[in-house]
Formats: C-alpha cells, sequence, structure tokens
C-alpha cells in the first residue's frame, strides 16, 4: 500500500508547536491519545506560556506540546524531539535547542514570511541558519494556502479557516505516524456536536493533510512504532491533575466518606478543581472559595464536620494556607493538601514545572508543625498517592501535603485502570463510644486521636487552636505543651508503619544510587536503565514518602558508595536528608530551568561521578 | 425519643469563663444559650464555630460542639462545616476586628453566598484581646495605643456591608439588652441563609462607655428605635416620635405635631427586597436620629447550602456514573489482551 520509506523505531518523540492561539494544545492531545488507543505506552509534556494569548508571532507567545510513543515502556516525554511541527518562525527559534540531532522539521511555510520572521527576532531570512539547524530534515508545507484551499467550498470566513490548520498538521503528522484518523474524527463529532458545518470543516481538513502526506510521500518518510508489550487489562490516557481527583473519589468511596473540596484557581493545579466540579454525579461538594486562604480553611470546617475534606493549590497558595495548615496540626482533622508545584518564588514561572516547594511543605508553618508529606511520581500513580494521602489523614487524623508538580498535573501517560476490589480499606476513626471519648484520647500504637463531629448526639466536644489537654479544653500548661508538641511529631513519625519499604531499582547495592523524589521518576529511571544497558553501575531510589521516610532508608543507603540526589530545585531534598541521615554523603544533580530533567543530563553527571 | 425540652444549662459547659467581670459577651451568651434551648434542635446538631479575639473563646464555654479557630477565617471555616453537614445549626461568632479586618473578605463572601449561618458579630469598637488597639468600626478621630493622636480613617458600619454584599437578614442588639438579644437570635436561627446580627458590646477595660450615648437609661427611649415587623417606627418615652421618609431621606417627626397623625408614621417592612429603606434604617446616627435595633431586614433569597444539595441531586437524577468503577470505565478505553510478558519495569 505504501511505498514510501517506512522507517520502523522504538520510540518516537514529537513536539507540536505554534502560537499559543494555534491549537497546539489539542493537537497534541488528540495525536497522543490516538496513539494510546493503538496500543503504544506514551508520555506527554504540554509547555504552554503563561499569557493566555501573549502578543502573536513571538517567542514568548509559543505554545508546545511534546509526546513520546513506543513499543517499549516509556517513562519520559523524551529529551529531544524526532519531529518538531512548527507552525510559525517563532516556533522554531523557542524549540531549536529541543529537536534531536537529524530530526525532521515540518513547518507552515506560508506563515514563514517577513513580518512573522521581525516578530519572532529573526535578522535574516533563514531562520534554520540562525538557529544552526541547517542539517535537519526540513519539510516546508504551505498550511495555511491548503487549509484555506480545503475549505472553499465552505464559505467560512479567513479567520474560521485559518482556526483549522492545526488539523491539517494533525492529518499530516497521522500520516507520518500511521495513526487512524478514526478517534480524532469521533472527537471533533463530539466536541462540536451544535455545529455539524465545523465538525465537517475540521474532518476535511485533518483527511487532506493524511492525503497530503500520502500524496507526497516522496518528501516525507513514515514511520512504524510497533504497539508496547503492556500488561493485560482496560487502559486510558490520564494527566496527573486528573488522576489526582479521581484518587480522592476512590478513597471518598472506600471510606464511606462525602467528598468536600475547598479550592481557589492557581495554575497549574486549577485542573483538579474543575475534574472535581464535573463529578456532581458521584455527590462531590466543590467549593470555589474567595481565595487560598478559604480554600483550606473551608476545607477544614468540612473535616471538622465529617467529610474527607481536601484542598488543591500550587506554591504560592500553599504559602498562604500555612497559618490554617498549623490548624489542622493543633486540632488534629484530617485534612488533604495537594500542591501542584511551579516555579517560585513568588508568581515565579506560573506554567512551568519545578520542585521548589518541599521545604516550604515539611516546614512552612509556625510553631512545630509536623505534617505527613507524600509525592506522586507519575502522571497515573497521582491516583495511587491521592488515596493513601486520604487514608492516612483519615487513619491517623493528621493533616497530609501532597506534592506533584506542573509536569505531572499536566502530563499524561496511558494508565492500566484499577478496580475500587483491588484498593486497600480505608477505616476512618470515626468514635464509637461515648462514654470513653475524650477529644484528645489517642490510640496507644498509633496517637491518632477519635474522630467526633457534629451531629453525633453524646460526642459534644470543643477543639481549636490553642494548646489543649486530652479533653480539648485548653491548657497553658507548660509540661503539657511539651508533652503534646512531642505526641504530634511522635504521631507523625508513626505514619512510617503504613509506608512501603523504599524499593531499589538495579542492583542492591554498587558504586552509584541515584536517589529522587516525586515527578523526576521517569527521567531518573530512564537514564539508570540507559547507563545499566551501558555496564554503569548504577542504581536508582525513588522517595514518594518524604515525612516520614521508609524505614529501610539508612539501610539501602548504606550500601552504596556514592549517593547522588537529584532534584529541580537548590537541593531542598538532599538537605532534608543531611538533616534526617546525616550519616551519608549526598552529591547534588540540580536544575532551574522550569523544565523536567533531561535523561541525557542526569546520564552525564552520573558519568562524571563514576569518574571521579 | 430525643427530649428537645433544654434549658439554658444544658448549654453551658464546664469550663471556667474566663471574661472580665462586666463584660458584655455574659450577657451576650446568655441570650444565645436562651434562644437555643427554645429553638426545638437536637443540641448535637448545634455547632458553634468563632475566630479569635475575646468573643471567640465563646464555644469553650459552650457544652455544643464547638470550634475556636484562627483570627478571621469563621466564616470560611463555618461555611465548610454547613456545606459538609447542612443538617446542622452553624453559629458563627465574630468580633469586628475578626470579621471586618482580618477576615473581612470571608465576611462579604459568607454573606454573598447567602450560606444558611447565623453570625453573631460582637462590636465592642475595640481590639481587646491584644489590649486596646484601634478597630475597623472605630470613629475618625479615636483615640488608642495605636493611634495616640487620632485615627485617621472612617469605620465600616457593619450593615452597610452586609447591603453592599446583597444580604438577605440584618438584626442589631445591645449586650444589655437580652430580651431583645434572644428575640433576634431566635429570628436569625430561623431565618435560611446568612444572618448577620451585630451586638453593640461593651469592652469594660479597653473601651467602656463606647455605647453610652445610645444605653444611657435617661435617655434611651428617644435614642433606641426597636423595630418590629408589620409595626409602626416609634419611639420616645411616650411613643411620641417617629419616622418618616420625605425627600428620599428619614426624617424624624413628632407626632401630633404639625398635623403628623400614627398613619403617616412608616411601617417596618423586614421582608421587603429593595433594600434602601434597610439601608438608611441601619445609617441612623446620634445625636439627629435614634439607633435601629431588632431585625431591620429579612428577607428571603436563594440558600447556597440548598441550592448545592439541589444541584447535585440533579445530576445525580441523570447520572449515567454512579460509582468510581464506572468512572475508571467511562470514556475513551481500550483493552489490551493476549500480551505475553511484559517489558520489565525494573533497570
Amino acid at each position: 500500500m505504501k511505498d514510501a520509506k517506512v522507517i520502523e523505531l522504538d520510540e518516537v518523540t514529537i513536539r507540536f508547536s505554534g502560537d499559543s492561539g494555534d491549537g497546539m494544545q489539542l493537537t497534541g492531545t488528540l495525536f497522543s491519545d490516538a496513539t494510546a488507543l493503538l496500543g503504544n505506552d506514551i508520555s506527554t509534556f504540554p509547555d504552554y506560556p503563561s499569557e493566555i494569548r501573549a502578543p502573536q508571532g513571538t517567542v514568548g507567545g509559543v505554545s508546545g506540546f511534546q509526546v513520546q510513543f513506543g513499543k517499549r515502556l516509556v517513562n519520559t516525554p523524551g529529551d529531544l524531539a524526532h519531529v518538531l511541527v512548527a507552525m510559525n518562525p517563532a516556533a522554531v527559534k523557542a524549540n531549536a535547542k529541543f529537536i534531536n540531532p537529524g530530526g525532521t522539521i515540518i513547518y507552515d511555510s506560508d506563515s514563514f514570511n517577513e513580518k512573522n520572521l521581525k516578530k519572532a527576532k529573526f535578522s535574516t531570512d533563514d531562520p534554520f541558519a540562525e538557529c544552526n539547524l541547517e542539517d535537519f530534515f526540513k519539510i516546508p508545507v504551505p498550511i495555511s494556502t491548503l487549509t484555506k484551499e480545503s475549505l472553499k467550498e465552505f464559505g467560512l470566513d479567513n479567520k474560521s479557516v485559518l482556526r483549522s490548520k492545526n488539523m491539517f498538521a494533525l492529518g499530516l503528522v497521522c500520516w507520518m505516524f500511521n495513526r487512524p484518523l478514526d478517534y480524532i474524527e469521533e472527537f471533533l463529532g463530539k466536541k462540536f456536536a451544535k455545529k455539524p458545518v465545523v465538525v465537517e470543516a475540521n474532518v476535511k481538513v485533518l483527511h487532506d493533510g493524511f492525503n497530503y502526506g500520502m500524496t507526497m510521500q516522496h518528501m516525507t518518510p513514515s514511520y512504524l512504532v510497533n504497539p508496547a508489550v503492556i500488561e493485560n487489562g482496560t487502559y486510558r490516557t490520564i494527566n496527573g491533575n486528573h488522576a489526582t481527583a479521581w484518587g480522592f473519589l476512590a478513597a471518598a468511596e472506600k471510606s464511606g466518606r462525602e467528598l468536600f473540596l475547598g479550592s481557589y484557581p492557581i495554575t497549574p493545579a486549577t485542573d483538579i478543581l474543575s475534574a472535581l466540579s464535573e463529578r456532581k454525579d458521584l455527590g462531590v461538594k466543590t467549593f470555589q472559595a474567595e481565595d487560598e486562604i478559604a480554600g483550606v480553611t473551608s476545607a477544614i470546617g468540612a473535616a471538622f464536620a465529617g467529610d474527607l475534606a481536601v484542598t488543591t493549590t500550587s506554591g504560592p497558595g500553599l504559602a498562604l494556607k500555612g497559618e490554617a495548615i498549623g490548624l489542622a496540626v493543633m486540632a488534629e482533622l484530617p485534612l488533604v493538601v495537594v500542591n501542584v508545584q511551579r516555579g517560585g518564588p513568588s508568581t515565579g514561572l506560573p506554567t512551568k514545572t519545578e520542585q521548589s516547594d518541599l521545604l516550604q511543605a515539611l516546614y512552612g508553618r509556625n510553631g512545630e508543625s509536623p505534617v505527613v508529606v507524600v509525592a506522586a511520581s507519575t502522571p497515573s500513580d497521582c491516583f495511587w498517592y491521592a488515596y493513601k494521602a486520604s487514608q492516612i489523614a483519615l487513619e491517623r487524623m493528621v493533616p497530609v501535603i501532597l506534592m506533584t508538580d506542573g509536569f505531572l498535573g499536566n502530563g499524561s501517560e496511558p494508565w492500566k485502570v484499577p478496580t475500587m476490589a483491588e484498593m486497600p480499606p480505608i477505616t476512618p476513626r470515626v468514635a464509637k463510644d461515648a462514654s470513653s471519648f475524650k477529644a484528645y484520647k489517642r490510640d496507644p500504637e498509633t496517637l491518632a486521636r477519635e474522630w467526633a463531629y457534629p451531629g453525633m448526639a453524646g460526642f459534644e466536644h470543643r477543639i481549636g487552636g490553642l494548646e489543649k489537654d486530652e479533653t480539648g479544653t485548653v491548657s497553658h500548661d507548660t509540661e503539657n505543651h511539651q508533652i503534646n508538641t512531642e505526641l504530634r511529631e511522635e504521631k507523625v513519625q508513626r505514619v512510617a508503619d503504613l509506608v512501603p519499604d523504599l524499593e531499589v531499582c538495579g542492583d542492591g547495592d554498587g558504586e552509584v544510587l541515584v536517589v529522587g523524589w516525586g515527578g523526576t521518576f521517569g527521567h531518573l529511571v530512564s537514564a539508570v536503565r540507559e547507563l545499566r544497558k551501558e555496564g554503569k553501575n548504577v542504581s536508582h531510589a525513588h522517595f514518594n514518602y518524604i515525612k516520614p521516610l521508609p524505614k529501610n532508608t539508612a539501610e539501602i543507603f548504606g550500601k552504596f558508595k556514592k549517593i547522588i540526589v537529584c532534584e529541580l530545585n537548590m537541593g531542598q531534598f538532599a538537605s532534608y536528608l543531611r538533616d534526617e541521615m546525616p550519616d551519608f554523603k549526598y552529591e547534588q544533580l540540580n536544575k532551574l530551568k522550569g523544565l523536567p530533567f533531561t535523561v541525557d543530563e542526569v546520564k552525564q553527571s552520573v558519568y562524571k561521578l563514576l569518574e571521579d | 425519643m430525643i427530649d428537645l425540652k433544654y434549658t439554658v444549662k444544658d448549654f453551658k459547659s464546664d469550663s471556667e469563663v474566663r471574661w472580665c467581670p462586666g463584660c458584655g459577651d455574659y450577657a451576650i451568651m446568655n441570650a444565645v444559650q436562651r434562644a437555643m434551648a427554645g429553638l426545638g434542635i437536637p443540641h448535637e446538631k448545634y455547632a458553634v464555630i468563632s475566630g479569635i479575639g475575646c468573643s471567640s473563646r465563646f464555644p469553650y464555654y459552650m457544652s455544643t460542639y464547638g470550634f475556636h479557630t484562627i483570627h478571621g477565617r469563621a466564616a470560611a471555616i463555618a461555611s465548610g462545616v454547613k456545606l459538609a453537614n447542612p443538617d446542622l445549626s452553624v453559629w458563627m461568632i465574630s468580633g469586628d476586628g475578626d470579621s471586618l479586618a482580618i477576615g473581612g473578605n470571608h465576611f462579604i463572601h459568607l454573606v454573598r453566598r447567602n450560606i444558611d449561618i447565623n453570625l453573631i458579630l460582637f462590636n465592642n469598637r475595640i481590639y481587646g484581646l491584644t489590649k486596646g488597639q484601634y478597630s475597623p468600626t472605630c470613629d475618625r478621630g479615636f483615640k488608642s495605643k495605636t493611634s495616640p493622636f487620632g485615627t485617621v480613617e472612617d469605620p465600616f458600619v457593619p450593615g452597610q456591608l452586609v447591603i453592599g454584599a446583597r444580604g438577605s437578614f440584618f438584626a442589631r442588639s445591645l449586650d444589655g439588652n437580652m430580651k431583645m438579644s434572644q428575640s433576634v437570635f431566635e429570628a436569625a436561627a430561623k431565618h435560611k441563609g446568612t444572618s448577620v446580627v451585630e451586638v453593640l458590646q461593651n469592652c469594660v477595660i479597653y473601651n467602656n462607655g463606647i455605647h453610652g450615648a445610645i444605653t444611657d437609661p435617661n435617655h434611651k427611649a428617644e435614642r433606641q428605635l426597636h423595630l418590629e415587623h408589620g409595626k409602626p417606627m416609634i419611639f420616645g418615652a411616650e411613643n411620641e416620635k417617629g419616622l418618616v421618609f420625605e425627600n428620599a431621606k428619614l426624617k424624624v417627626v413628632e407626632i401630633g405635631k404639625d398635623g403628623v397623625t400614627i398613619d403617616d408614621i412608616l411601617v417596618h417592612d423586614a421582608t421587603e427586597v429593595d433594600p434602601t429603606l434597610h439601608m438608611a434604617l441601619i445609617n441612623m446616627q446620634l445625636p439627629d436620629f435614634p439607633v435601629a435595633f431588632g431585625v431591620i431586614r429579612n428577607v428571603e433569597a436563594l440558600v447556597y447550602d440548598t441550592e448545592m444539595a439541589k444541584q447535585i441531586d440533579e445530576v445525580q437524577q441523570k447520572r449515567k456514573v454512579t460509582c468510581v468503577d464506572e468512572l475508571l470505565n467511562s470514556g475513551n478505553t481500550w483493552e489490551v489482551t493476549g500480551n505475553g510478558t511484559p517489558d520489565s519495569t525494573s533497570c
């Protein structure tokens, strides 16, 4: 059927890139979904500016969506793109350093005019030379013209016509990678169900893009990426923010509690609020508060009244919530706080990823204010850690901070969906015996208090932010404060009983242990895998439980000659480890560019360590 | 069956009450307890939420569920309590500093949303617990520890904020008038939506007598107007004075003078949706006018917690997804079958 050259690959990275109004996020998402449905493992990374419509044609306004897919398990969205789709010159400039040597650049030649070159601040009429991209395989396609041609029968205005040019690019890329169009057609049909003309127009352009590839096959190579061999089961693609939201739904159902979310919109956490707002069918109460403080305090009120209470935010919001989280610590209420981290400080880089809120989560409150800190490490395991955070909060009567980040929150991957039957039980500590109830009487094993909430007759009691005695009555007794301060810390430490052992990926001992936490998992594990294939003596240990740490942490650290802690900050986890496990020496790999690690930079730092 | 015949005693806790001797808070608490005892609501369904300040110690002295929280945030916490369980009778205790300074944002948004909470605002026009700094309800020029030369700012009038935030219920009472307080608390509890009751309260230590001109026994008859829905707005020792509305303004008239009869006097309608007259009553100040007390505004409006429950119910009537398993398998999913051994996830 195809006589063009077909290149068979294990994995491919594609980056769709254009103006923030060009629909690149949708294009990338549709391509990824179609790819996942075909059975490839995928990992995606949306990379977009914080302005909704930055000045058109400028480098600052470039919006990108990167996806890696393969016939093997894919853990990262890829370091460098094999194929860059560039809708304008600014997209070339913004992405020049993210293209694989020898990669292919498909670009809309119509938009490479003087005006747009100037907007992107090119000084000559050869943008590729200016970006040192001469040796790359370039496919100029007059996408704008062809889209106009494709839709000339539709009688649409120019603006509407050009809005469909992303579908042309999508069709073309689908041809290159042998993706069928049926899923995308179905999606368009549903999305624009009320506007049949729009559906028809987009589907037409999509097909014309696909056919253009077929017709012009002498110049466009076609790639074949066979499906990955993955575990049998039912799969779906999910991003981290949706997985987080659904993890709370699962925890609420399992624990028999109603779910309350108090939240204030903030990038990149807002999607959790919208995902749960959609779930009125499952009885979720979402409360869009007047500010971050009301987000967390309304959740604290709901926790006092017996709900599974959650608040979601990003770094600046976590700062605002600090005092209230201290109240939940003092009152000992079950509360889950999600921090989808972004670049900081202050407003920082709202749409870019970073891991620089770790110390804030651990310590960012007045007084001795211990909380449990948990971190998710892949888009789909956000589901599991939202579930676990809820379990810990409800069973141990303690606030839990769940750390994800912009990379996880917006990134997506195929996910083998679990069944509720296989999720572990959650047993909230609801008080049963009124006669012996005291607000702060503790379980001798876990030190958790019991939960009695308004409406339960016979358990009426008062709690608050003041130091208290066992009954909840205010106590200014100095000895009592010492005892309670230690108890609150010890209660958090005993959560370690619920924390699984730290696992080592690779050998149990050796030269170098690559240590990470949270959203860097995919890049670190990929780097270590490649290093091990090269015969290097390197292993990987990844932390999902930060406070308390897994019990076997020191035991594992003791078996390696060198430990390198890799994180997207200035070394916060490393300094925490130095404090908690001072017997070891920690090397560091740190990055603060608003981007994930690349597999290559992790490998380079390990090579260096192996040489020293 | 639960015995709902409560007395005031059933609402007192064992904790020693630690307000200053002579503090107006004692009488307000007494009136709250009396109101609660008579409302026919089971004891365990009361939840009393407070912020920070002298008045906010209130929950500790009650035998109900109580939560003494952090400065300014009681409105948001009480909102969470009510939304978690709309069946509860939620009372919020706050002061002029707690609700109108640090918690101003939460205060207006609570009122705007009209969540069914009874908010008692103790207005002593001073920061008592931090020992005497001026508050947002102090008059311009007020001298305090942090304004030794007088303030250079104008105060909030709580009722104006309530009207501005589209409030559905506003009442005013006096700490010393327990009978009036009890009756407005009962009305507040029965009102569906956010009920704000401003209680003019005396701080004996830092602002003693701040409401003295209003409460002076020799003059209170002509300085206080006690509003009752459906009754004429009359006051004075012999009920000889009344209010009329003239040229878009309230005016004090004397009945029997200049041909004015009782029929010319305004009749109070707390249920009038148009807030014009309610605002005018809230704004009345000495010496030209008496100060208005009682339930000034009590109108029907959509209640947030009811609407939230209704929306969930409506969506659930038509739902396709009834549990998490169904959700997980909804939309775009695909089956992987017949695969051999998966690629190893280990290194």
